[in-house]
């Protein structure tokens, strides 16, 4: 049977690819995911805007007190040499290329221009066969238009395409109006590929402590909806690689993705809560449900069930609205 | 010779410098002002640098100074070239191994930045006592003057120590010194290696102990031979003279700078001299230099080589012509004949007139003076007054100079208006603080000036004794020749103001040259500023006709992301408007110098360092100087009208940068102090402050407990006193039951706030409405100053709760307790402060007071002021400082005379019976004194005892009256840091705790020695960086709770404020209450752990959830009723380590250094907090 996909220019030996998470912030992490079997590993992402507050903070608080006083004219020995901005990223690029087969893709998420083009060049040379953009942006100023937020991810993506040679995939969230335009502008912009959807730092309160907290929950596979309706959509119809990535539980959501148009599927929540051994798990649930269903190839499978290939394309819009209301009630029942 | 390589370095560094590269061993521990002697040795090692042998010396930090000599003599007969570095009572600890190590001709160099002797007061600053009391020891003195010879002159020392056996102290000012930074020629490494024979080092180690050639050495002698033996030595210290002079020879054909043992300057027929040494040789050269080339013919001895003093060659270098001399002295022998100098010249002109060798053609007249004590200035106009002094037919011998003793009548006059500072050199003076960076960017700007092109550059830095808020000037001069100028600036070409409420109470321009440049960072631009300035500044600019310039560098600082820190503008400023470079050049090397001290931080943080200097200028505007004054503002008063007499007299003039000025007469004769003087300050140093919101709080005391700065009280009271109070008085009904018409306020002394932000933190109260609002917020000051004043001096009016009806036991208790320790000048957010507060409400009107040198003892006793304040009684903490070292040990002698006295009372009580009444006399014996109403009750029996005692004229009851005080229980603490008790001090610690005597030692613990700059002690956890551990500290913490607990009898508790505020009062409690010793160990959250301070509490609570700081209690009394003393007061980790110590850069620091060793020394902490854990849970469940 033949596994195999490609997905930004890259031959993977499957689509299943361990997307960014805490796992690879280690080398061991990233050698354990290889070994479980992830076709590729995108990274962790590199935050420009925690770099410059770690790099702020260590000039802030390595200064603070000093000169003031007679006696303690500092309060930290000097050092030389130390690592600054995005050096331990890099050098898990360096380590993670040199000691995996297969592709590291690495994560930015920028706040400047000089930011996403700078370190995604960084990035470049250290060694990652690609590079995924994590736009990450909330327009809570209320002055800010839909197409000023677009503007700003087709600008992200046109500055760091001409920084660097290797693919550039952009990570979106959904929250666009028309989500097939802006996908279309990203392609435009240069993306070799997307990857669906971003998930959200959306945060919570703390009753107790009346506080606004951070909050990340994992995914599951009730969300798979959303990107599988996006896929299937723009499948075809753009070119670029698409990748999907959310409520990746079972080899069924990989099937499914595939089956949408997805040429990598990518899964994080579930090795959280599985354990990076959950990669060959889903590997071969994929594969025996191939064999179940005697397919012989990802190929052949990609896109079958996307808005251009299914028997009636409107089910992907609004009358497939009114279907699920429907299918509620049994064409059979009186 | 080659082309040296030039660098602008201090004193410290052009000493360390060599001293670190011709030595295989450096023990060290740190001491004002030598530390960075000892830290630049310790960088070196741990970044590999070699010594010129190739190799890396090795640098081993001590326990105290004691000890760095006690290693230094053990390395030495080991046969290792060894030094150390230290001042003041650092060598006052070496002594006894001086004796042993000259006394077995051990060559060797110690450098010292001199520094003043603790004796009626502990000084940091600069004098040569330290070196004059270690001069029985053996040890040869070579002096140094500035920085190029501090440099120079440890080679040579180092030279001459391996070829005469004899060791050596080189020495030079501190600070004056040891903090100059100027620029100087490197000598190279080349020039090193052919200073050292080689021999000379084989022949030292050759003499070291070695089993292959056994023999012993340091023996005990008899009466038969001692003697003989210490005669041995006699012939080597004959050579000295001779070996130094050979060195210097050596020197000056390798390196070309030439010395001699003591070198004349000024005419070759002088008829007036001066002998002196250190920096003050400098200041008197260039006086000399002045007044010859103005027709006097005077002369100086710079004396290099003070011991061995070789008469003959000070002879040789005195010019025939001399017909009177004055021996400057910068140390204090009382009841000598004289300070060593002078007396040491006496005997050598005295000798030389027996043997009929006079160099002079009659004995010339020679006085001995005093100058400089604790870097008192010594300027030119000083020199000039000695000359003018031994211009006289009877000129005054055992004078000072540099001060009015109104007392003894020992000063010489001098014309305060002298000044020799020469056109060519540029002077510039800057008002800073030291928050804003002015000091860092000063020392930048020598280093721009000095290190390119032909300037040369000179910078000495003045700060004041707060570690908050604290102001600084910077004395900055640039001139085409080296700078020798020793001395504060006299008369500036540029001022530079950097904070613009200084010049409301300053005269920042008294020292202004007429046409000089003023720089003020103002928020009022060019148009409104005049307007804005007091009548003396208006006068001083229009008098002087100044050029006016203003930049409102807050703004341009927030516009370009710099936050406050305006050096980076201030400093564009500077070179944009003082013509030192062309502007274009000036800018260009501003840039430079940014990325290369910047570079390594980050692109973002050079980007808004040039920004702001891009945006700088567009910001800077002349602005006109009137013609006229026309300010009617007089500066703002030091302290109030209604501040006591010694306050206003002395205190005031010491605040007001006016010190210099107060006479013998006016200082107390035995460094005693009046207390409570920080309340006179008001120094308003942050513009943010927290108001209270009556409505949302809950009167829990958190705000009030954790305030380092005894900013927030509370009190209690009836409603009709809210009769007279200000409208904008805030309070609030008492929120607990049993209390009708009483009201309840929480009072804000915002003028002594330091906005540190900890009450905001802790305030558990929120708004129902916003969430973001507590029951304490910080914000402006300036809207409410006039109306917090009122509110202040209102709250001020209302009684002081009574302390028999305060609860003790709970936190909202203690807020209404009178914290007896205010306002001090500790850092915004200080964590030790809240415990000694604490301490001082808890116990303070019977508190006595050991305090350990240290952070503790300079917030709570550096003038001009103290936070050690008195109740509305006039009682309060009774406190002394005596050494690092030895507090454990000065406490325990507190409770000894306490206890002798109260023994004496008792004593007498009983044969006095009869008279006094059996019933208060038993009362006075045997009523217990554990609860606070116990207490008042016995002082009421005292009064009682004292009021029948007028009536009896006995000796006896003469006595009882002068012990009686001691009948109420005297509580005594000890109080220091972890440097002090886990150091330092610890083996006094530890017998103090076996004495079984009722002291309480309370153990302020930074896991740092943050009063000398953050350098490791052994409370310095596995894993955090700090000075002295550069590579994170590789061993883990010692608990001494552990070690006191295994004594059985002491009353041990770890505590930590912010985590668990009722334990640390239980413990704080059960300690005093506890009739034996007690140690007990607080969390001290510390500006040298590289936190956000204002989370400083959360840090706390961190340390305790990590498991890093488990609280317990050791209560041996609990014994006594079968339960285990031992108790655990936190629960087991919820968090691992790394969660706490990823919000500090002392542990985050190593990450980025090396993040390998980071990971290892983090499990192994991990792993040694879990063993620890279990070892206390252990403990706590055994029965």
């Amino acid at each position: 049977m033949d596994l195999q996909t490609t997905y930004l220019g890259l031959k993977l030996k499957h689509p299943i690819v361990a997307s960014s998470s805490p796992i690879s912030r280690s080398l061991d992490g990233i050698k354990r995911m290889e070994d479980a079997g992830a076709a590729a590993i995108t990274l962790f992402s590199l935050f420009e805007e925690q770099i410059r507050f770690e790099n702020e903070s260590f000039d802030f608080l390595s200064e603070a007190g000093t000169e003031s006083f007679a006696e303690s004219l500092s309060y930290f020995p000097a050092v030389a040499d130390y690592r600054v901005g995005p050096d331990s990223y890099l050098e898990l690029i360096r380590k993670a290329s040199a000691a995996c087969q297969v592709p590291i893709i690495a994560s930015l998420n920028g706040t400047t221009n000089a930011g996403w083009t700078e370190y995604a060049r960084l990035m470049a040379e250290a060694g990652a066969k690609a590079i995924e953009l994590n736009v990450y942006y909330i327009p809570a100023d209320l002055e800010t238009t839909g197409r000023d937020v677009e503007q700003r991810y087709v600008d992200v993506i046109q500055a760091v395409r001409a920084a660097v040679s290797v693919p550039v995939a952009v990570k979106l969230n959904p929250f666009f109006s028309a989500f097939g335009d802006m996908a279309k502008r990203c392609v435009g912009a240069g993306a070799d590929g997307l990857v669906l959807f971003n998930r959200f730092y959306q945060p919570d309160f703390d009753l107790e402590e009346l506080e606004v907290v951070p909050d990340l929950e994992l995914s599951s596979a009730g969300e798979i909806r959303l990107p599988l309706l996006w896929i299937a959509v723009l499948h075809g119809r753009l070119k670029c690689s698409l990748a999907a990535t959310r409520g990746v539980e079972t080899g069924k959501e990989v099937i499914k993705y595939v089956m949408a148009g997805a040429d990598a599927v990518m899964t994080t929540s579930a090795l959280l809560r599985n354990g990076v051994g959950h990669l060959q798990t889903l590997l071969n649930q994929t594969r025996e449900w191939m064999e179940r269903h005697n397919y012989d190839s990802i190929a052949q499978m990609k896109g079958s069930m996307s808005q251009l290939k299914v028997a009636d394309p409107s089910a992907f819009e609004r009358a497939n609205y009114i279907k699920v209301l429907q299918s509620y009630k049994s064409p059979y029942a009186t | 010779m080659g082309e040296a390589q030039v660098v602008t370095i201090d004193g410290n560094e052009a000493a360390a410098y060599v001293a670190y590269r011709v030595n295989e061993v450096c023990a060290i521990y740190p001491i004002t002002p030598s530390s960075t002697m000892a830290e630049l040795a310790d960088q070196w090692a741990s970044e590999g640098k070699k010594n010129i042998w190739g190799t890396i010396p090795e640098v081993v930090e001590m326990q105290s100074e004691a000890g760095a000599a006690g290693t230094v003599h053990g390395s030495l007969q080991g046969g290792a070239l060894t030094t150390t570095f230290t001042a003041s009572q650092g060598l006052m600890l070496m002594i006894p191994n001086m004796f042993k190590i000259a006394g077995e001709l051990t060559p060797c160099v110690i450098h010292v930045a001199a520094r003043s002797l603790a004796t009626q007061g502990l000084s940091i600053f600069g004098d040569h006592q330290d070196v004059m009391a270690v001069l029985p020891t053996g040890f040869a003195q070579l002096a140094s003057s500035s920085v190029q010879e501090a440099h120079d002159m440890a080679l040579i020392a180092q030279t001459a120590t391996l070829e005469s056996r004899i060791p050596f102290i080189h020495f030079f000012d501190g600070f004056r010194t040891s903090h100059e930074v100027n620029k100087i020629s490197l000598i190279s490494e080349d020039q090193m290696r052919a200073m050292i024979d080689v021999d000379l080092v084989i022949a030292h180690r050759r003499r070291a102990l070695n089993p292959d050639n056994p023999f012993i050495r340091g023996t005990a002698q008899n009466p038969d031979t001692y003697f003989q033996s210490r005669e041995t030595v006699n012939i080597f210290y004959e050579r000295v003279p001779g070996i130094v002079e050979n060195a210097m020879a050596k020197f000056a054909g390798l390196v070309g700078r030439r010395y001699q043992l003591f070198d004349y300057f000024g005419a070759p027929d002088a008829e007036r001299i001066v002998i002196v040494m250190g920096s003050a040789a400098d200041t008197t050269r260039e006086t000399v230099d002045y007044l010859n080339a103005r027709g006097e013919k005077i002369g100086l001895v710079q004396v290099h080589l003070f011991r061995p003093f070789s008469a003959s060659h000070l002879l040789a270098a005195i010019p025939s012509t001399t017909k009177a001399i004055a021996v400057l002295d910068r140390t204090k022998e009382p009841g000598g004949t004289g300070e060593p100098l002078y007396t040491d010249v006496v005997t050598a002109f005295f000798e030389s007139f027996a043997a009929g060798k006079l160099p002079t053609a009659t004995m010339p007249k020679i006085i001995g003076g005093r100058y400089g004590l604790s870097s008192k200035e010594f300027n030119p106009a000083m020199v000039k007054g000695v000359f003018d002094e031994i211009a006289k037919e009877t000129p005054k011998n055992h004078f000072t100079i540099g001060i009015n003793d109104d007392v003894a009548h020992t000063s010489i006059a001098y014309d305060r208006s002298f000044s020799t500072e020469p056109e060519s050199v540029h002077r510039a003076l800057f008002y800073g603080l030291g928050a804003d960076g002015t000091v860092g960017a000063n020392k930048n700007t020598i280093k721009i000036i000095g290190e390119e092109g032909d300037l040369h550059a000179q910078g000495y830095f003045v700060y004041d004794s707060k570690k908050s808020g604290s102001q600084t000037v910077s004395h900055v001069r640039f001139g085409p020749q080296p700078i020798r100028s020793a001395y504060l600036i006299q008369a500036a070409n540029f001022i530079g103001c950097h904070q613009f409420n200084f010049v409301e109470k300053t005269n920042v321009l008294a020292l202004a040259l007429p046409g000089a440049t003023f720089l003020l960072n103002s928020p009022y631009g060019p148009d409104e500023v005049w307007n804005k300035l007091p009548r003396l500044i208006q006068e001083e600019m229009v008098s002087k006709k100044l050029k006016f310039y203003v930049i409102d560098a807050l703004k341009v600082a927030r516009e370009t992301g710099m936050g406050t820190r305006t050096n980076t503008i201030m400093q564009t400023c500077f070179f944009a408007i003082s013509g030192v470079l062309s502007r274009e050049e000036a800018i260009d090397r501003i840039k430079k110098s940014i990325r290369k001290t910047y570079g390594k931080k980050g692109e973002e943080i050079v980007r808004k360092n040039f920004e702001a200097v891009d945006v700088t200028l567009a910001h800077l505007h002349e602005a006109k100087v009137p013609e006229a004054v026309t300010s009617s503002q007089e500066m703002r008063a030091v302290v109030p009208a209604k501040a006591p007499e010694f306050v206003q007299n002395v205190t005031a003039m010491m605040m007001a940068g006016r010190g210099d000025e107060l006479p013998v007469s006016a200082l107390p004769v035995d460094g005693t102090y009046p207390s409570g003087t920080t309340r006179w300050e008001k120094r308003n140093i942050s513009p943010f402050v927290p108001a209270w919101e009556p409505e949302i709080c809950i009167q829990c005391g958190n705000c009030s407990f954790v305030c380092p700065h005894g900013v927030i009280r509370s009190k209690l009271y009836h409603q009709d006193r809210l009769e007279a109070a200000p409208a904008t008085f805030k309070h609030a009904p008492i929120d607990a039951r049993g209390f009708p018409e009483t009201r309840y306020t929480l009072q804000i002394y915002v003028e002594d706030c330091t906005g540190c932000g900890l009450c905001v933190e802790v305030c558990p109260a929120k708004s129902k409405e916003e969430s973001g609002k507590k029951a304490i917020n910080m914000g402006w000051k300036d809207p409410i100053l006039e109306s917090a004043k009122a509110d202040v001096d209102f709250f001020e009016t209302l009684p002081v709760n009574d302390r028999s009806r305060v609860d003790f036991s709970t936190v909202r208790g203690v807020q209404f307790l009178e914290p007896l320790f205010e306002f001090s000048g500790a850092c915004a957010g200080c964590g030790e402060t809240p415990y000694v507060k604490a301490v001082s409400q808890l116990f303070g009107d019977r508190l006595v007071v050991a305090n350990a040198t240290g952070c503790s003892s300079i917030y709570g006793g550096n003038l001009p002021t103290t936070p050690w304040s008195v109740n509305s009684e006039g009682r309060g903490p009774a406190w002394s400082n005596s050494l690092f070292e030895d507090n454990a040990e000065f406490g325990l002698g507190m409770r000894l005379a306490a206890d002798r006295h109260m023994t004496v009372a008792k004593q007498i009580l009983v044969r006095l019976a009869g008279q006094i009444g059996e019933t208060l006399v038993d009362e006075l014996i045997n009523a217990p004194q554990r609860t606070e109403s116990q207490i008042r009750q016995q002082r009421a029996r005292v009064a009682a005892l004292k009021e029948g005692l007028t009536g009896i004229k006995s000796e006896d009851a003469k006595t009882l009256m002068s012990v009686a005080d001691h009948l109420v229980r005297r509580s005594v603490w000890i109080i220091g840091g972890d440097g002090w008790a886990y150091d330092i001090g610890s083996s006094g610690v530890d017998h103090v705790m076996a004495s079984g005597r009722d002291v309480n030692i309370l153990v302020l613990d930074t896991e740092v020695y943050s009063n000398t700059g953050g350098q490791a002690s052994k409370s310095t956890p596995l894993a955090a960086v700090a000075k002295f551990a550069n590579a994170g500290k590789q061993i883990g913490k010692k608990d001494i709770a552990l070690q006191a607990i295994s004594y059985g009898n002491i009353y041990v508790a770890r505590i930590a404020l912010g985590a668990n505020p009722q334990q640390a009062l239980l413990a704080l409690r059960e300690a005093e209450a506890y009739s034996g010793p007690s140690l007990i160990l607080s969390y001290s959250h510390c500006i040298a752990h590289g936190i956000n301070m204002q989370k400083g509490l959360d840090q706390q609570t961190r340390a305790v959830q990590s498991g890093h700081w488990p609280l317990i209690r050791f209560n041996p009394e609990v014994r006594q009723s079968g339960e285990n003393p031992f108790v655990l007061d936190s629960p087991r980790p919820t968090m691992k380590l790394k969660e706490y110590v990823e919000n500090e850069l002392r542990y985050r620091m190593l990450y980025r250094t090396n993040p390998k060793a980071a990971d290892q020394l983090m499990s192994m902490a991990q792993a040694m907090v879990d063993r620890k854990w279990k070892l206390y849970e252990e403990m706590a469940s055994m029965s």
